[in-house]
């Protein structure tokens, strides 16, 4: 099949043609969708364009939507998301990269072993603390607030973000480390000055993982934040299944894309970090 | 490490500390937040809880209702539907499109993109999208009809027999892309040396990939079992934003009887036993996983 290389890579060729069709026609039918009038929806099918242009639908998923009793779009959701993530991925990555330091470069007698013991918040799925989670949040008193949500995803997240620094700072060799020691640099010396300037990189990975990972999370947002408070992957799931009225999809497909857009955009820009930072994650699951 | 003999007293003494200091607040939070809240859900698990937590000791009596409630092995039964289809087809159309792109294609990397950017969209838009595509009046079904294909019905999304299914086609688009990402690293990390004396042989190159590349993938097949099962077992999202679990009960999975019980029917003790069942099933599936991916890894 591979010998005969014309009709063998013409088909190769074709056959990722036909992939990338796939994969691009959702994201397709969604913006085509966005543009649509009602009427044009219900005239042409999901595959045509737009017989007229219109933005409609988006200024309405954007700022009149329903959500449930409220109707204000999309628009405090989007905030509150960039409001729980922006925290939450900044402290996670903090900690993390001090945790992974230490864990790599200042083992001591059974680190090993609190490491994994890290590992396993990895692994559980997280039904297993939702309750008691709920319990905890309403003793703090901080049960459907944002500051609630930026703490369970710190707590949540930093397993991973230890496990991105720690496979980082690793591969670094010991003697840098060793030889800044016996010129009598301590501890935070040695973090800021040797292994700071070199963490550009995992830093990248580490963030564009978590703002995904967290900016995507619908488990946490729906179970620890309703109401006011609620992220906007939860906004989107209640706009789309609230059923008063006729069913405006073009408005649906608007409040997804700008649900998306952010991630979309962190890909767009970053997408080799992106790439790298899920097959890191996957090393270890 | 033995620190010399050069520093000062107080700073050997930080250096010994600061570690375990540092990693102290992490490892509280571990035991607290991870260790700690599976004990306490394990313990509302063997509770009469109901729209309140309590504590008096009930025995099994929460995982007999569940083993007794016919939706619970409804949502066990998608699971396991939903979890062979999904880990099967992402595999194939992963390893498939892996051994495509690694035909030394043009413009790889725009397509590399293209398979790879449903994995930046959260489960809720994936679920979404598809909902409406899958729309029975007005999405796939309406560009047959359109195309000439008069009786093609595609109703499964309100098929109670067939729900299941459009969970797998969605998870299967989001999810098949980073499959791919995965094997086309591991096929790039073999060693080129080994294809070329494979060639001197004479063996075709369908032959080398079925003998020696794809063998040799071994590792990373089973990385990507391992995240695959994990994603089916704890999958929420997907179903919520397309289904909803419904029609009825029909596309139900643990990960939503959890959520209902727990939070909107408040049976605190069934969700918390069902959690529990949760959690059982991903040792049971992950751990023997990992002990082969261990093993293959050092054979390798």
């Amino acid at each position: 099949m591979f010998k005969n290389l014309t009709v063998g890579r013409a088909l190769v060729y074709a056959a990722l043609l036909l992939m990338a069709i796939y994969y691009l026609l959702p994201l397709y039918v969604m913006l085509t969708t966005s543009f649509k009038s009602l009427d044009d929806i219900r005239a042409g099918n999901m595959l045509s364009l737009p017989q007229a242009w219109q933005g409609g639908a988006w200024v309405k998923a954007w700022a009149e939507a329903c959500t449930g009793v409220e109707c204000n779009g999309m628009q405090g959701f989007f905030w509150n998301s960039i409001k729980m993530t922006l925290p939450a991925v900044a402290i996670s990555t903090i900690l993390g990269a001090v945790n992974g330091y230490v864990v790599s470069m200042w083992r001591f007698r059974g680190s090993d072993a609190l490491f994994t013991m890290l590992l396993v918040g990895c692994f559980i799925p997280f039904q297993v603390v939702l309750l008691p989670m709920a319990q905890v949040l309403g003793m703090l008193g901080i049960a459907n607030t944002t500051t609630g949500l930026v703490l369970v995803h710190v707590v949540y997240g930093t397993a991973f973000t230890t496990l991105f620094f720690r496979n980082f700072y690793i591969t670094v060799p010991d003697e840098l480390v060793k030889a800044a020691r016996i010129d009598g640099a301590g501890f935070w010396t040695i973090f800021l000055r040797i292994l700071l300037p070199i963490s550009g990189p995992i830093f990248v990975v580490c963030i564009i993982w978590q703002f995904t990972q967290i900016w995507n999370d619908f488990l946490f947002g729906v179970v620890f934040a309703s109401g006011e408070a609620q992220p906007i992957t939860v906004a989107l799931n209640n706009l789309v299944n609230t059923s008063t009225g006729v069913k405006e999809y073009n408005v649906d497909m608007a409040a997804a894309i700008i649900a998306a857009l952010p991630t979309l955009f962190v890909y767009m820009v970053a997408g080799r970090y992106f790439v790298r930072g899920l097959t890191a994650g996957a090393v270890k699951g | 490490m033995s620190a010399s003999p050069s520093q000062g007293r107080l700073s050997v003494l930080a250096d010994r500390w600061l570690p375990k200091l540092v990693l102290s607040p992490t490892l509280a939070a571990s035991l607290i937040f991870v260790y700690g809240f599976i004990a306490w859900t394990g313990w509302l698990s063997f509770t009469e809880s109901r729209l309140m937590p309590r504590y008096d000791w009930a025995g099994l009596l929460q995982y007999q209702a569940l083993f007794e409630n016919e939706r619970w092995w409804t949502a066990a039964a998608n699971l396991g539907i939903f979890g062979s289809l999904f880990i099967l087809f992402c595999l194939l159309v992963g390893l498939l499109m892996a051994v495509l792109l690694d035909q030394k294609i043009r413009a790889e990397g725009a397509l590399r993109t293209i398979y790879l950017y449903p994995m930046a969209l959260s489960f809720v838009v994936t679920g979404t999208a598809w909902k409406w595509m899958l729309n029975p009046d007005m999405g796939l079904q309406k560009v047959m009809n359109d195309l000439g294909f008069a009786n093609f019905t595609f109703d499964w999304l309100v098929n109670p027999d067939m729900s299941i299914y459009t969970v797998v086609i969605a998870g299967v688009w989001q999810s098949s892309g980073f499959v791919m990402a995965l094997f086309l690293a591991g096929l790039r990390g073999i060693d080129d040396s080994i294809i070329k004396a494979a060639q001197v042989d004479g063996a075709s190159l369908p032959t080398i990939y079925r003998r020696i590349l794809i063998p040799s993938l071994r590792p990373v097949f089973f990385s990507v079992l391992l995240i695959l099962s994990h994603i089916a077992i704890k999958s929420f999202d997907l179903v919520m934003a397309l289904t909803g679990g419904g029609p009825g009960t029909s596309s139900d999975v643990p990960a939503i009887f959890m959520y209902q019980f727990a939070f909107t029917r408040g049976q605190l003790g069934q969700g918390a036993a069902s959690a529990m069942m949760m959690l059982f099933t991903i040792v049971a599936v992950l751990v023997p996983l990992m002990y082969m991916e261990t093993r293959s890894a050092k054979r390798v």
